[in-house]
C-alpha cells in the first residue's frame, strides 16, 4: 500500500433538498489513478453526489477536499475546480451553434488561454483515439448519440483535468453506441486516469472498476473492490440490487 | 370606377422618397430595438439588482401605451421641458421604445429556451458566465428568437404608419396630403397599398427562408 494522500476525500457529504436528505453523509477517499464505479437504483443520490464533486450542487454539511484542500468554502473557485475535474453527463450536451473542434477548443482557448496550435493538436489526437478524427468539423446536429458522446468526453479530456465524473453516459444511447463510449472510458482507465463512474452496466463496471460503491437512500451501502463486489456482496440490499439485474 | 393614370405616375417620385424614409427610419428603429430587448433581458436574464427593476418598468410602460401617444410626448410634450427632437429623429426613438419591449420578450422567450443541461455542461467546461452568454447561450437564444424577432419586424414596420402623425412624410402621411391636395383618393390609396406591399412582402419571404436556415444550422431540423 502507497502511503500517498488520496487525490479526492469525501468526509461526511449532506445533501438537502428542503427536508428531504438526498446524501447522508457520505465519506469517500479517492486514490490516485484509481476508477470507483458507483452503482445503486434511480434517486439514490449517485447523480447528485458526483455534481457535488463539481459545485454543481450547493452542499449542506461534510467536506470535500480536493489534494487536501477543501472545496467547501466561500473562497473555492469552482471555475478553477472544475479544470481539475472534469465532467461528462447523460445528455453530452455538445454546444449546437459550434463544430466538433470548436466545441472541444472553446475552454482551453478561453478559459485556459492555452496556446491554439498546441491545444488543436491534442484535440486531434485525441479525437483519433475516439475514432473520431474525420469529424472535428463538423456540427453536433451531423453526429450520432455515440459519437456526441465520445466528442464530450473528448472535450472534457481536453482541459487536462486529474480525474473525471461520468454521469450515465450511456444512459440515453442505442445498445449499439453504448459500446463505443465504454471503450474510451475503458481506454482512460487503461491509462491511469481517476474516475468516478455512475452507470448501470454491470460488466462494464465489473470490467473497469478497481472499487465499486452501492448506495441507496443517500446512504453508502456497501464498498468493495468490484471483484469482490460482483461475485461476493456483503449487504442484503445490494445482493438485492444484484439479483434484479440479473434475468 | 376610373384610374388616372397619369396622375399615378405624376406622383410616384412622391411615394419613391416616402418609401426609402420609411425604410429608412424602421431599419434604424429596428435595429436599435433587437439591441435595447437583448440587453434588457439579459438584464433581465441574470437579475441584475436595480437594473432589472428599471427594465421591468420600461417594458409595461413601453408595451402598455400606444406607439402615437409615445410619439405625442417625444415631439409635442419634450419641447415644454426644453428639448426639441427633429420629427424622423421622435420616430426613430418611439420606435425604439416600444420594439425593444417587443424583442426584449422575444429574446427572452429565447434564452428560456436553452436547456439547463447545456449551461450547466459550460460550467462543467469552466466557463465564466459572461464567457457563458457569449458563446452559449446568445447564439442559441438568438436561434430560438428569430420567429420571434421575424413577427416584431414586421409589427414595427407597420407601425411606422403611426409617424403620420407627427408630420413626418412617409408612406402614409405623403398619402395623406397627396389625398388632401388632389383629391384623388383611389389613387392614393393603391399606391400606398403596393408600397408597403413592396417592402413587407419581399422581407416576410426574406424571414421565412432565414427562420428555417437558422433552425437547421442550430438544430438540424
Amino acid at each position: 500500500m502507497s502511503e500517498q494522500v488520496p487525490i479526492l476525500q469525501v468526509k461526511g457529504l449532506t445533501k438537502k433538498y428542503g427536508e428531504k436528505i438526498v446524501l447522508n453523509g457520505i465519506d469517500l477517499q479517492v486514490e490516485k489513478g484509481k476508477v470507483i464505479a458507483i452503482l445503486g437504483p434511480s434517486g439514490c443520490g449517485k447523480s447528485t453526489f458526483l455534481r457535488c464533486l463539481n459545485g454543481l450542487e450547493e452542499v449542506q454539511g461534510g467536506d470535500i477536499l480536493l489534494d487536501n484542500e477543501s472545496l467547501i468554502n466561500k473562497s473555492t473557485k469552482w471555475r478553477e475546480v472544475r479544470q481539475r475535474i472534469g465532467m461528462v453527463f447523460q445528455s453530452y450536451d455538445l454546444f449546437p451553434n459550434l463544430t466538433v473542434m470548436e466545441n472541444i477548443l472553446l475552454s482551453p482557448l478561453k478559459v485556459q488561454k492555452r496556446n491554439h496550435s498546441e491545444v488543436e493538436a491534442q484535440a486531434l489526437e485525441l479525437l483519433e483515439r475516439v475514432g473520431l478524427a474525420d469529424r472535428a468539423n463538423d456540427y453536433p446536429r451531423q453526429l450520432s448519440g455515440g459519437q456526441k458522446q465520445r466528442i464530450a468526453i473528448v472535450r472534457a479530456l481536453c482541459i487536462n483535468p486529474e480525474i473525471m465524473l461520468f454521469d450515465e453516459v450511456t444512459a440515453s444511447l442505442d445498445p449499439e453506441m453504448v459500446r463505443e463510449v465504454l471503450d474510451v472510458i475503458a481506454q482512460l482507465a487503461d491509462q491511469g486516469m481517476t474516475m468516478l463512474i455512475v452507470t448501470h452496466e454491470m460488466n462494464f463496471a465489473k470490467l473497469v472498476a478497481d472499487e465499486v460503491i452501492f448506495m441507496d437512500k443517500g446512504n453508502i451501502h456497501e464498498q468493495a473492490p468490484a471483484e469482490q463486489f460482483f461475485t461476493n456482496p456483503q449487504t442484503e440490499r445490494a445482493q438485492q440490487f444484484l439479483n434484479i439485474l440479473q434475468f | 370606377m376610373t384610374f388616372d393614370w397619369q396622375y399615378i405616375v405624376d406622383a410616384l417620385p412622391h411615394y419613391k422618397t416616402a418609401l426609402w424614409l420609411t425604410v429608412k427610419l424602421a431599419t434604424i428603429g429596428i435595429i436599435l430595438a433587437i439591441i435595447v430587448g437583448m440587453v434588457c433581458s439579459i438584464i433581465q436574464y441574470f437579475k441584475v439588482k436595480v437594473l432589472s427593476q428599471i427594465v421591468q418598468v420600461y417594458l409595461e410602460v413601453a408595451r402598455n401605451t400606444p406607439l402615437l401617444i409615445q410619439l405625442f410626448f417625444l415631439y409635442y410634450g419634450l419641447p415644454k421641458i426644453g428639448i426639441t427632437l427633429s420629427g424622423e429623429l421622435c420616430g426613430i426613438i418611439g420606435l425604439t421604445f416600444l420594439g425593444g419591449s417587443y424583442m426584449a420578450e422575444a429574446f427572452r422567450a429565447g434564452m428560456e429556451a436553452v436547456t439547463k443541461s447545456q449551461i450547466e455542461t459550460g460550467k462543467a467546461i469552466g466557463l465564466s458566465n459572461l464567457q457563458l452568454m457569449r458563446y452559449v447561450i446568445i447564439p442559441q437564444a438568438f436561434s430560438y428568437s428569430v420567429p420571434g424577432f421575424g413577427a416584431n419586424c414586421i409589427f414595427l414596420l407597420k407601425e411606422t404608419s403611426v409617424f403620420s402623425g407627427i408630420a413626418i412624410l412617409e408612406l402614409t402621411n405623403t398619402t395623406k396630403n397627396l389625398m388632401g391636395i388632389f383629391y384623388k383618393t383611389n389613387e392614393a390609396l393603391l399606391m400606398l397599398v403596393i408600397g408597403y406591399l413592396i417592402i413587407l412582402l419581399p422581407l416576410t419571404l426574406f424571414l421565412t427562408w432565414l427562420e428555417r436556415r437558422v433552425r437547421h444550422a442550430e438544430f438540424g431540423n
